[in-house]
């Protein structure tokens, strides 16, 4: 069923074989060659993936053959509905490794709301004036308006691991930072940087000052293996239209004792047991925090791109992205080093994504992507919804080119020549 | 099909490298206005001298792409010694030139034989002489890139707001 199968047949005991990043456009779509108004190149993958048409085909075949709503139909169909809903968050689960997914993986809209999920099941219910939540000050918005807005109610203090100058975090004063806190609410990857952080440190750290660590996983979970076991948080926030599914679907994964504590997030149908005129009792985990009719056709296609990333190979995703970005740091240096200044950590196998931001001297970001844009070279200009990093940086945007398994140096050549475009109009 | 070229016009791109005005006037007596468009940053800071009814001296600050801060610049230098009505009569056909065009673009051939798809405008456009303004009719070709034109009236919404707070006394 999945275009992914054919590479199944690797299987992972042999050295992962590069990917064939021209054959993975052929199971996309809208990266097709021959599209009537020329070929896109898409590097802003950071944003929103490109999914392959065996996502889109087992929504449609869902939608054509099977659907019901679940969890509650005594009929065939709408059983067969909720077996590929769970059947979904299991595939997930697999994914990262977590131990019970039909326990601890909550299905929600995107990272955001898994994200804010915690803020305020586990945040309201826990955290008091004066307590700490530690962030740091290259994250997402999403990690960083959910509690900002708990400052502001409760009351809550929020201290903030700094960049170094070699654009990683500066952990040095971590223990003195995490003393005392109850939660540190950090990214496993910048969404503008593509600093990998460290979780490591942090979690130990964390573990010792008794506070729980809850990772943003959307720039990392995409893009490499990860285990949620290994890694040692108590919280990952992810999405799926970042990792070839649909939108409309994240996940929020916890270990179990701790949603099995938290009171409900949003109230309606599904989350209940039980329903009275003067009260309601909340129902088992994870169904407590997915209130209403969840995007069941959406976990079906979230089944479908897990399956052909698992086909394809996580660990191959990370040796192809970490080959094309160190080739596409090297390429824009050479040909442009003395008009583009790159911000982010220089190329490593661990600890930096396909995730490239830069200024090109003289020239606004909106115009950089508004003349690559004339090259079919899709590109984000902004703040990425990091303004604090922004400040940091010192800049008010940046141009940023994201890569994933689709991608190669073909496309980043294209990037390339357009730049030179870029540096001709604004000379 | 690059259309680049309706965009990034030389004189653009001159009063982009070389803002005119540019800089701060003490306030008082002049009035200070921003203008600020969340969605991509860009900002702009007017400074309004204005001597019985006459916009005697402009200056502009701010920063964001080459659109928002050419425009600003041309902007300041069409109305610098000309009267708030003057002014204001600008405003209104620089924002009528930049809907003309947008209603042209998606209808085709405006009036006759439109298929419906025409973009609504806030107001009625009214007929723009490109002759009478000057070179910011260099600017017509930003209506092609429809994210792009709140980059080009940025400024001049900008001085709509700073125009209305000085006859209201704000």
């Amino acid at each position: 069923m999945s275009a992914g199968d054919r590479f199944a047949a690797a299987g992972t005991a042999a050295p992962p074989r590069p990917l064939d990043p021209r054959a993975l456009r052929a199971d996309v779509p809208l990266l097709a060659p021959d599209r009537p108004g020329g070929r896109i190149v898409y590097l802003d993958s950071a944003a929103s993936a490109q999914r392959p048409r065996v996502v889109v085909e087992a929504m449609d075949e869902y939608y054509s053959t099977t659907h019901a709503n679940v969890h509650r139909g005594i009929y065939a169909i709408a059983e067969e509905a909720t077996r590929r809903y769970e059947q979904a968050r299991a595939a997930v689960g697999r994914l990262i490794g977590a131990p019970r997914p039909e326990r601890e993986i909550v299905f929600t809209k995107n990272a955001t709301e898994a994200i804010n999920l915690v803020a305020y099941a586990w945040g309201r219910h826990e955290l008091r004036r004066g307590d700490v939540v530690v962030l740091s000050e290259i994250e997402h918005h999403a990690n960083f308006v959910p509690w900002l807005m708990l400052r502001e109610e409760i009351g809550v203090e929020l201290r903030y691991l700094r960049l170094g100058a070699d654009y990683h975090l500066d952990l040095s004063d971590l223990d003195r930072l995490v003393d005392g806190a109850r939660l540190v609410a950090v990214t496993c990857a910048s969404n503008v940087l593509g600093t990998v952080v460290d979780l490591s440190p942090i979690v130990t750290s964390a573990r010792r000052a008794g506070a729980l660590v809850l990772a943003d996983g959307a720039q990392l979970v995409p893009h490499r293996p990860l285990d949620v076991r290994a890694l040692g948080v108590d919280f990952l926030a992810f999405t799926g239209h970042k990792m070839l599914g649909p939108t409309g679907i994240g996940m929020l994964w916890a270990r179990e004792e701790l949603l099995d504590a938290m009171p409900p997030f949003l109230g309606g149908g599904e989350m209940i047991r039980d329903v009275r005129l003067d009260g309601f009792t909340p129902t088992d985990i994870p169904w407590r925090f997915e209130a209403g009719t969840p995007p069941i056709a959406e976990a079906v296609g979230l089944e479908a791109a897990v399956r052909y990333l698992e086909g394809i190979g996580l660990e191959r995703v990370r040796e192809h992205e970490v080959a094309l970005t160190a080739y596409a740091i090297e390429r824009l240096e050479a040909v442009h080093g003395d008009r583009v200044k790159i911000f982010g950590p220089a190329p490593d196998p661990l600890r930096r994504s396909g995730v490239i931001s830069f200024a090109v001297e003289g020239v606004h970001p909106h115009d950089v992507a508004q003349v690559l844009d004339t090259r079919n070279v899709c590109v984000r200009a902004g703040h990425h919804c990091a303004k604090p990093l922004m400040r940091r940086l010192g800049v008010s945007a940046t141009t940023r080119a994201s890569l994933y398994l689709y991608n190669d140096e073909e496309d980043v050549e294209a990037l390339v020549d357009a730049l030179g475009e870029v540096r001709r109009l604004f000379r | 099909m690059s259309g680049l070229e309706d965009l990034y016009r030389e004189i653009i791109l001159d009063h982009y490298r070389s803002p005119r005005n540019r800089g701060e006037l003490p306030t008082p007596p002049a009035h200070r206005v921003e203008g600020y468009n969340p969605l991509c940053g860009d900002e702009v800071v007017l400074y309004l001298q204005v001597d019985d009814g006459m916009i005697t001296d402009v200056r502009v600050g701010g920063q964001g792409c080459s659109i928002s801060q050419s425009s600003a610049s041309m902007m300041s230098a069409a109305v610098k010694g000309r009267s708030i009505a003057q002014a204001r009569s600008l405003v209104r056909s620089f924002k009528s030139m930049m809907s003309i065009h947008e209603q042209r673009l998606d209808g085709g051939d405006a009036g006759a034989g439109s298929d419906g798809t025409t973009l609504e405008v806030e107001e009625a456009p009214e007929p723009v002489d490109p002759e009478a303004m000057g070179e910011l009719a260099a600017l017509q070709g930003v209506v092609k890139f429809p994210v792009r034109i709140k980059c080009a009236t940025l400024s001049w919404n900008t001085l709509s707001q700073g125009l209305d707070e000085l006859e209201t006394g704000a």
